[in-house]
């Protein structure tokens, strides 16, 4: 075992912290729409020195680079010390992107990959239905040809569409060939949503959590798609999607995120004067062997990558993990801020403008927490993905028909 | 960057996995649980054939990880003998051998002990503990047992507040008792204050250095352990059926035993990072060592009253055997001392 990344990634990162000192920050007056152009000629100087898109082809606006997670580790680590932007984020990168470098035409490839890289275009996920969750290939949400068969027409609902307020499009789930059997009678769609046949609403969260940046809801009322701007076959795309869910779940995870938060935890214990406990100790202590276990894990799954071996079941788990951690910090969390879980925290969600606050911040993590055992694949579906492909379990009967 | 096994070493596992299952079949285990042994030679020999007793010395090429390895492998299959206290005491002669001329550390040699290594015949004593030909077992300094002690030439006594001392077994008064752990039997052991030679005085960062590689050993014996009966709890939910159809098609069972996976196998890498620290002599690597040991003994424990669980009826009886790796999960959990007695040490290092 060694966990230094090699001579050769030291003087790439010595390159990288060269690149960054020359063109991070921005001067420290710059502000809207002066300070956005900055990034955006950040983000092109970056992606010109091959540290930001290496997947994406130079003709679409990528660097193009060879697949070397050891460069993209330290790229990852040197920008973040810098406090510098990487590539956008959001569904539109993790998602959109890859599925159309997949399965996209030439002409779709052309119109929206290099529009999403530069973050023109912001994509929503319309997979989810008020009726269909974990069941997902249950989709109603119905797409029929119009009369001259240029245009699909759709109506329906989606639901739990992140970024939805800003999204410009989405790519979705749509039920074209209802007689066909459950996973071959649905098609893969883009769409504007700038259109009079959509209608969008934020949603509500536990939390209190609202606005323009939470989850929408998404009506279709006779909205239209140009059959062109379909991925992949009439009927196929059950299969385009898993594609797009398998980079979700790869881009779940961040053990630097759970170490962080544990720390902040154990400052906690700190602040409420629990830290001499000898049952908060212990407490904290077992939840951070978890969370090093957690670490230590993604350590391992990096190192069979850069090696391009299989890690095993391990990568399978690591988003269950994540979740079953979370709750323990949030039932530690709720013993420790006492009653300072009488008080709503400012900015519910940890969003906004909020100002100093207290204890009950922590309540944010109590209730985000349960958020990560449904988003991404709800957490008795992760046991099921555990127990059948990790561990070789027959399938349950009412889903053996399933794909 | 490299934190995964290499082949050498998942090759090396393989050889002692298949020692094992030759020399220390189930039908061995069971007439030993039965006996009134706490050594058994035939599977030491075995083992000791492999060249494995040598592995902590500083010049063999190999080290603490490559010693968990084995000793997980060793709680897979609930191999009986002193193999911890064995690595242990090649580590700590190695770097400081109380006879005379026969020391390779950087101390050179030491004065003789007041008493011969008669036992080790001819040889020198360093060569013989390599060999498996003397058998040493490891005495905690908090403990009063230690396994395999009736069989046992010397004891490797490793105190964190006192230092290490190697003492001949005929200064030790041993008291066998029924002990519960039918696997790796412990024994009643009173050993004098003065008894043996003093290698390590507690200030020596050596006495601590044992006392941490002690811990991630015997966490890797809680893994091997842990994996094992997780690996038997799904082979049975595959094989066993009820109202028609392999139990482990039931979505209860199937969660339970995602879970007992999900438990052990991400804990894994918490042995191989605690094991790494102390190789290359990590500043964290005393605080790897006790989040090791406490993390992967609770789990093996849980795994095993999982496994039972899993099982229903068979795995509660004597002859399926689960209740020798139960055994063994609460002899690691107690040896050395308890989760919750390293988790507080742990909180300490870290300073909070």
């Amino acid at each position: 075992m060694d966990l230094s990344y090699g001579a050769a990634a030291e003087a790439f990162r010595a390159e990288v912290s060269a690149f960054l000192s020359l063109h991070w920050p921005p001067p420290s007056d710059l502000r809207g729409a002066d300070l956005k152009a900055f990034v955006r000629t950040f983000r092109a100087l970056a992606t010109g020195e091959g540290y930001l898109y290496r997947t994406i082809p130079k003709r679409y606006g990528g660097s193009e680079q060879p697949v070397d997670v050891i460069k993209a580790q330290v790229i990852r680590e040197e920008f973040q010390r810098a406090r510098a932007p990487m590539e956008v984020g959001g569904n539109g990168m993790n998602m959109t992107v890859p599925t159309l470098l997949e399965k996209g035409t030439e002409e779709q490839k052309e119109l929206f990959i290099r529009k999403t890289v530069e973050g023109d275009y912001i994509w929503g996920q319309g997979y989810s239905e008020p009726g269909s969750g974990s069941d997902l290939a249950s989709v109603r949400t119905k797409g029929e040809l119009s009369a001259d068969g240029t245009k699909w027409i759709i109506n329906g609902q989606k639901i739990w569409t992140s970024q939805g307020m800003q999204s410009t499009h989405m790519f979705m789930l749509v039920r074209t060939e209802p007689d066909a059997p459950k996973h071959d009678g649905i098609t893969y769609l883009l769409i504007d949503l700038d259109q009079p046949g959509v209608t969008r609403r934020p949603i509500r969260q536990m939390t209190g959590e609202e606005g323009d940046h939470t989850f929408c809801e998404f009506f279709f009322d006779n909205a239209e798609t140009p059959v062109s701007w379909q991925v992949g076959d009439r009927g196929q795309g059950w299969y385009v999607s898993r594609t797009t869910l398998k980079h979700e779940r790869a881009s779940i995870g961040g053990a630097d995120g759970l170490g962080k938060q544990f720390a902040k935890l154990v400052d906690l214990a700190e602040e409420v004067g629990r830290i001499g406990d000898p049952i908060v100790r212990d407490k904290l202590a077992q939840i951070e062997g978890a969370v090093l276990a957690h670490r230590y894990s993604s350590y391992r799954i990096f190192s069979c990558a850069a090696a391009g071996e299989d890690p095993g079941p391990v990568a399978l788990m690591m988003k269950l993990l994540l979740t079953e951690i979370g709750h323990e910090m949030a039932l530690l969390a709720q013993e420790l801020i006492g009653e300072h879980a009488f008080i709503e925290p400012a900015g519910a969600g940890g969003r906004g403008n909020r100002g100093p606050r207290g204890p009950e911040k922590w309540l944010d993590q109590i209730m985000g927490s349960l958020g990560n055992s449904i988003a991404g694949g709800a957490s008795n579906i992760q046991r099921n993905i555990i127990g059948e492909r990790g561990l070789g379990l027959p399938r349950d009967l009412a889903m053996s028909g399933e794909r | 960057m490299h934190f995964h096994l290499t082949e050498e070493q998942k090759a090396i596992q393989d050889a002692v996995r298949g020692t094992l299952a030759d020399s220390w079949p189930i039908e061995r285990v069971h007439a030993f649980a039965d006996g009134d042994e706490d050594f058994d030679r035939t599977s030491w020999d075995a083992l000791m054939a492999l060249g494995l007793g040598g592995m902590l010395a500083p010049d063999s090429g190999m080290g603490l990880l490559d010693a968990a390895l084995v000793c997980e492998v060793a709680g897979e299959a609930a191999a009986a003998g002193p193999l911890i206290g064995q690595l242990l005491a090649v580590a700590a002669v190695a770097v400081h051998n109380p006879f005379s001329g026969e020391s390779r550390g950087p101390e050179g040699p030491a004065a003789n002990a007041s008493w011969a290594p008669a036992f080790a015949g001819e040889q020198p004593l360093l060569d013989a503990l390599i060999s498996g030909e003397v058998v040493a077992t490891l005495l905690h300094g908090d403990s009063e047992y230690a396994p395999s002690a009736r069989a046992a030439d010397l004891f490797l006594i490793v105190d964190r507040a006192k230092g290490v001392r190697l003492v001949p077994a005929a200064e030790a008064a041993i008291e066998a008792v029924k002990a519960a752990d039918r696997t790796r039997p412990m024994s009643k052991v009173a050993i004098p204050e003065d008894a043996g030679e003093t290698l390590f005085t507690a200030a020596d960062p050596m006495a601590a250095r044992l006392a941490d590689a002690a811990l991630v050993l015997v966490a890797a014996d809680a893994l091997g352990g842990a994996q094992k009966v997780t690996d038997m709890s799904v082979a049975y939910a595959k094989e066993r059926e009820q109202f028609g159809q392999p139990i482990g098609r039931f979505q209860a069972l199937k969660h339970q035993l995602a879970h007992m996976a999900l438990a052990v196998e991400p804990a894994r890498a918490l042995v191989w990072y605690a094991a790494y620290a102390w190789d290359a002599a990590l500043p964290d690597a005393p605080r790897a060592a006790a989040m090791a040991k406490a993390h992967l003994c609770d789990t093996y424990v849980n795994a095993t009253r999982a496994a039972v669980a899993a099982h229903g009826g068979i795995g509660y009886t004597w002859e399926y055997g689960l209740n020798y790796w139960f055994r063994r999960a609460m002899a690691d959990r107690a040896w050395l001392g308890s989760p919750a007695e390293h988790r507080t040490r742990a909180a300490t290092i870290a300073g909070w």
